[in-house]
């Protein structure tokens, strides 16, 4: 060590930030792609409806217009894009890139034009004729599962996709027996994923090489690649899938795996031309996935002291127009537990297909809408028996000599739900001082007798993260003399580039200075998965470290051989390693990799000197880590006008050991907003047929800085066993309890009215109907 | 999201601007600020053949004054550069008060009073603010030119009495009598959105703190913005004390029909709507007293 | 359909284009010039990643027709920096965490220094109400609030 100070745990200011505050990003449309044509696609305008006729010779003749194409001159490609999470009893139907037949969503694509300009490409598309015949069609799983309901797919029996379930112990029993039962139904609306940055895709063929060079704003391109080697029937070595160094924004909807994905560069191929398609908004708002809806009739059986004996949840699920994978239903139904010790566990969940664009991951990923559920009944639980909401959670929570703790039932990764570790009490009890809980109660009490409506909500969590399978990282000692860390993960926001050139720096004990960071390309690296379920940090974090460890040693055994001497009298000073009695004699890794990496053409190698620096890890988790947190919220609610005021909000968050503070800070905070806007603001609402009804950011309302409130955010630190580097996930723990600590924060606000709080997310309207209701009812 | 093709063209004087108007009729638009229009263009929910625009049709329109009792705001003055004069403001708080809630400074910025007015959206601050004002909306063509009032002016969802070929030229707005109160409300998801209700209000009291003239009126409940005469004449002559207020609020309820929309239900809106209102003649009343 | 000859001064240096009726000022600056710093988050206004400073005013460039902007000075990210320096607003975005992704970084910057010029912005509430037109999916604003903030000082 050379007296340098820990990298890991450091708030290092982050190298991504200096291109991007002078306007020098390299986001995918920004990129360079001369004579690049520009792709727009025809997109259905019925949730459900058969293609009867499509004629795009009018679109063809258009001058500017480069090729148009229909979903049956795609038929070399037209193969299901298929779901990333199977069940084996999962009713599946084909999701093609681009159907030539039936169309199942609005925003599904239905032709494709290459123009000169954008601006040409959307006015062939308007020159695009085609005749539906419009089929009956689902908008809601309420819908879906109705008595004789129209079918989401005219060729299927129901509409049912799967059904999960998931069982502990005998919940019908303990449900009989227990001393005290409540149930509620909580419904949580349609949200998406609202990255700035659409997606795109822009590809270049080869022909010499037979290569196709693929650029995609995708959080998994080794995914893509290999859905792209199926589809494509080519070797995964001829396709390079780039994800651009600069990509704005993914939070789940980027790492699936679209149609576009699959059309576009097979435009490339066959017009042999460079081509790009820039996904615009108003394509966003209907062809990207989305996540969030669905419905829980919830019930739990507890004791005179508030301990849970059992809890049944009945859940209903959108999963879309097609299955894209089962990974947020099967989330739902392993989250709803949360940090509790529940001794009977059954939660079954139907996944419903209805015409809306099918749903996947979005930040959170199942895991709000069960914390919302259960939240919202730890509440009336604490209401019915009078017991304070946060002392009936103290005595439920699973304590920390507990761990590792089997829940009971299985998580979506294939293991058995077992919380690593943590210390609930811990954040409930740091959460709820940081706000004041007590005097909060106070004050609550002195409002109410002025007539004031203040409310306080908590809500407990816990987030499988760091999933498997394996992440990988490659480094190698370039011949500039540098470290060069090479991830497959790519980044969407992270600060990838900073926070792995910290850890490189810790393995190798050297300032990352030398070190670079490169992410997210198939072509400089073979393997990979991607970032989705806050997974990163604790996969390709230890892969990062330990084969960085490897390079040190790597490093030193040819210094030593440079200078003569034994690697244990080594040290790294700078860019050179150097003899720690000595510091005169040295090698710098420029020296280094002129010995071992370009060598000299026919001559043999000194004498023990190993040739090619370059080491690699894979880190395969054993199973996920679980992360946990508390949030905590004072409200103030207009009854009349049923604005909510956020008074006071503050986050416990525990995502084990962390590697750049300032970058987790911002990862829950920038997840809060999210959880905000779903908890008050954010609706993608479909009418009863599918049509979709916010397609705008003025019907679709995001939170800006005036809506956010400021947050106190506090961390405990338990390491995860499971992982060298004791990290877990940060990205979505800020979104996951939000709309349950905010539901909680209102319907206590507005007890003295009784009203119910049963949807999200809770805007004005909602709340002051609630209002209404209780006011008409009482 | 890009707009399809149309001719674009800039006259250089009101004339020229007029002629256009005149050549190409319901074929054309009038580009002020743009700041409806464009994201219409856009999204392809508009197409029009010409697109005329009048930012370059002389300063003149483009300077609002104050003369004696009348403000006059022209076609090309911009909703920021209202908001800062504090001429127009001092003679007419209710117009900055509406102002600051009309959507972000950098829409502000290009969005003009004429254009906003001419786009005539019921739920909008401007349309209901103008309503409870004396105002003279002065309507421009190559036929010459004519002048309406509010009333007349705004006919039914984003339809106004301009004729294809009329430009809004300008408003004028005769200052509120000495001692008027003016309060605007408005309730909005979030900042700078959309009003799911609001209410505009001038109100005159006699030193008893007696009403003795009032003008009300919502926005987002009708075709166009509603005068509330029933409310007006209801608390004429009143103290404003609770019990008149919260007949108002029963009379405002009764007299707005909103519609719902995937924000708020029809019924949430006449709620609102009575709310706002109760609050708006509460505000009178307490800035009235000081 | 025509071209127009326009003459616009971008970040002090004067281009003499020609451009469609319909091109977007946004489209312009970033297909034609080249400055691809400014971004198209949702072409309707409401996003704020395009904001460019148009003759002294923060606006929405995809709501502006490039041959609007026909003898106008425009100002874009891209103008910003001193030489090689970040100058103060880019450096508090910086130290203050201000932004992840970046993609909306630019419009952010640009509304900011509009509205410094107009003068200093001294609480978290004017401060949220400064970034109130602009919107950022990864950062929850902490940081924004904080680097307007301190620019200001």
């Amino acid at each position: 060590m050379t007296g340098t100070v820990p990298m890991i745990g450091a708030s290092v200011p982050r190298r991504e930030d200096r291109r991007l505050l002078i306007g020098r990003g390299r986001y995918l449309d920004d990129l360079d792609l001369p004579d690049a044509l520009a792709v727009a696609f025809l997109r259905s305008p019925h949730p459900h409806a058969r293609i009867q006729r499509i004629d795009v010779s009018a679109a063809l003749a258009m001058p500017g217009v480069v090729a148009a194409f229909t979903g049956a001159d795609l038929a070399p490609i037209q193969r299901p894009l298929a779901p990333k999470v199977l069940h084996p009893d999962l009713v599946d139907f084909p999701r093609l890139p681009m159907p030539p037949h039936e169309v199942h969503y609005v925003g599904e694509p239905v032709a494709v034009v290459v123009a000169d300009t954008r601006y040409l490409a959307e006015d062939a598309l308007e020159l695009i004729d085609i005749d539906y015949e419009e089929l009956p069609s689902v908008g809601s799983t309420a819908v879906a599962l109705a008595e004789n309901p129209p079918l989401a797919h005219a060729d299927a029996e129901s509409n049912i996709a799967v059904r999960l379930r998931q069982r502990s112990g005998t919940p019908e029993d303990a449900l009989r027996t227990a001393p005290h039962r409540l149930s509620g139904e909580f419904h949580v609306i349609r949200g998406g994923g609202h990255s700035m940055e659409p997606r795109a895709v822009a590809a270049r063929f080869e022909p010499a090489t037979g290569q196709v060079t693929i650029w995609d704003t995708t959080q998994s391109p080794h995914y893509a690649r290999q859905q792209l080697s199926l589809a494509y029937d080519m070797p995964e070595d001829d396709i390079r899938v780039i994800a651009p160094p600069d990509v704005g924004g993914g939070f789940g909807p980027k790492a699936q795996f679209y149609g576009e994905e699959v059309v576009v560069p097979w435009l490339a191929m066959t017009l042999g031309r460079a081509v790009k398609w820039v996904e615009d908004r108003q394509e966003n708002f209907v062809a990207t996935m989305m996540e969030r809806a669905q419905t829980h009739r919830i019930e739990v059986g507890f004791d005179d002291n508030g301990k849970l004996l059992v809890v049944r949840d009945f859940i209903e699920h959108d999963q879309g127009a097609y299955c894209a994978g089962l990974q947020v239903p099967s989330i739902t139904t392993s989250t709803v537990p949360g940090p509790y010790r529940i001794p009977n566990i059954h939660t079954e969940l139907i996944a419903c297909y209805t015409n809306a664009v099918p749903t996947s991951s979005v930040r959170g990923a199942g895991r709000p809408q069960a914390v919302f559920a259960m939240e919202r009944m730890m509440d009336r639980i604490a209401e019915y028996l009078d017991i304070d909401p946060a002392e009936l959670r103290r005595r439920n929570l699973i304590p920390p000599e507990e761990f590792p703790y089997q829940v009971g039932i299985m998580f979506r990764d294939g293991s058995p739900l077992t919380y690593d570790s943590g210390d609930f009490p811990a954040l409930l009890d740091g959460t709820l001082d940081r706000l004041g809980y007590d005097a909060a109660r106070e004050e609550q009490r002195v409002a109410r007798e002025h007539g004031r409506y203040v409310g306080i909500g908590i809500a407990v969590y816990v987030e499988g993260c760091g999933l498997g399978p394996y992440e990988g990282a490659k480094l190698r000692l370039t011949n500039q003399g540098r470290i060069l860390v090479t991830l497959a993960a790519a980044g969407q926001g992270q600060g990838y580039e900073t926070v792995y050139a910290q850890i490189a720096a810790d393995a190798l004990e050297m300032d990352m200075a030398h070190i670079d960071v490169t992410t997210g390309d198939t072509g400089r690296i073979p393997f990979g998965q991607g970032t989705f379920a806050s997974r990163i940090t604790a996969t390709a974090g230890p892969a990062v470290f330990d084969a960085a460890l490897q390079m040190r040693e790597r490093l030193f055994d040819t210094a030593s051989r440079l200078i003569g001497c034994d690697p244990g009298d080594l040290t790294v000073s700078g860019d050179t390693i150097c003899l720690d009695t000595d510091p005169e004699k040295s090698v710098s890794l420029l020296d280094i990799a002129r010995a071992a990496n370009i060598g000299k053409h026919g001559i043999t190698l000194r004498d023990g000197i190993k040739p090619g620096i370059e080491t690699v890890s894979y880190f395969a988790p054993a199973r996920a880590a679980y992360a946990s947190g508390a949030h905590a919220a004072i409200v103030e609610v207009d009854p009349d006008t049923g604005a909510v005021r956020i008074v006071k909000y503050v986050i416990g968050h525990d995502c084990g050991n962390v590697i750049n503070p300032r970058l987790v800070d911002g990862q829950v905070l920038g997840g809060f907003a999210h959880g905000l806007g779903n908890a008050l603001y954010e609706e993608a609402a479909y009418d009863p047929d599918g049509q979709p009804q916010a397609t705008s950011y003025l019907d679709y309302t995001l939170v800006s800085a005036a809506e956010v409130p400021p947050v106190e955010l506090f961390h405990l630190h338990t390491p995860s066993p499971l992982n060298p580097l004791g990290a877990k996930g940060a990205g979505e723990g800020g979104t996951i309890p939000a709309p349950a600590a905010l539901a909680n924060a209102i319907e206590d606000a507005l007890r003295p009215l009784g009203a119910r709080i049963t949807i999200a997310p809770m805007t004005p309207a909602r709340v002051a109907d609630a209002v209404h209701a209780a006011r008409q009812d009482g | 999201m890009k707009p399809a093709p149309f001719t674009y063209h800039v006259p250089r004087s009101l004339p020229e601007a007029l002629d256009l108007l005149a050549e190409h009729g319901d074929d054309a638009k009038v580009l002020a600020g743009g700041q409806s229009l464009m994201p219409m263009l856009n999204f392809r929910l508009a197409q029009i053949e010409h697109l005329v625009d009048i930012n370059r049709i002389g300063a003149e329109h483009a300077t609002p004054r104050v003369d004696g009792a009348t403000i006059t705001i022209p076609a090309l003055a911009r909703q920021r550069q209202i908001e800062r004069n504090a001429e127009i403001v001092a003679a007419l708080p209710l117009l900055g008060a509406a102002l600051h809630q009309v959507a972000h400074p950098q829409i502000r910025n290009r969005g003009t009073i004429c254009g906003s007015l001419a786009h005539a959206d019921p739920a909008a601050e401007l349309p209901t603010v103008l309503s409870v004002v004396d105002a003279t909306f002065t309507l421009a063509s190559a036929r010459g030119v004519r002048t309406v009032d509010v009333a007349e002016f705004f006919q039914f969802y984003f339809t106004t009495a301009l004729e294809p070929d009329e430009l809004l030229l300008q408003v004028d707005i005769r200052k509120p009598a000495p001692g008027t109160v003016t309060v605007f409300r408005e309730f909005a998801t979030r900042r700078g959105d959309f009003a799911l209700g609001a209410i505009a209000a001038t109100c005159r009291f006699d030193a008893s703190g007696t009403v003795v003239d009032t003008r009300i009126a919502a926005a987002g409940v009708s075709a166009t913005p509603l005068r509330l005469t029933a409310v007006e004449q209801l608390v004429t002559g009143t103290d404003l004390n609770p019990e008149v207020l919260a007949a108002a609020a029963d009379a405002t309820s009764a007299s707005v029909e909103p519609t719902g929309d995937i924000h708020a239900s029809a019924d949430y809106r006449r709620r609102l709507t009575a709310t706002l209102l109760r609050r708006t003649l509460a505000a009178a009343k307490e800035e009235h007293h000081g | 359909m025509a071209e127009h000859p326009i003459t616009v001064t971008v970040n002090d240096i004067e281009y003499q284009r020609s451009v469609p009726d319909r091109l977007t000022l946004a489209d312009f600056l970033r297909e034609k010039l080249r400055l691809t710093g400014t971004h198209l988050g949702c072409e309707h206004g409401v996003c704020g990643a395009c904001t460019v400073i148009v003759d002294g005013a923060a606006v929405r460039s995809c709501l502006m027709l490039a041959v609007q902007a026909d003898g106008c000075q425009v100002e874009t990210v891209e103008g910003l920096a001193e030489g090689p320096e970040l100058n103060p607003l880019q450096q508090a975005f910086q130290r203050n965490y201000a932004l992840q992704c970046g993609f909306c970084t630019a419009g952010f910057l640009m509304s900011v220094t509009a509205a410094l010029r107009d003068g200093p912005v001294t609480t978290d509430t004017e401060a949220r109400d400064v970034l109130s037109g602009n919107i950022c999916r990864c950062t929850g604003y902490t940081g924004l609030v904080k680097a307007v903030l301190e620019a200001s000082e």
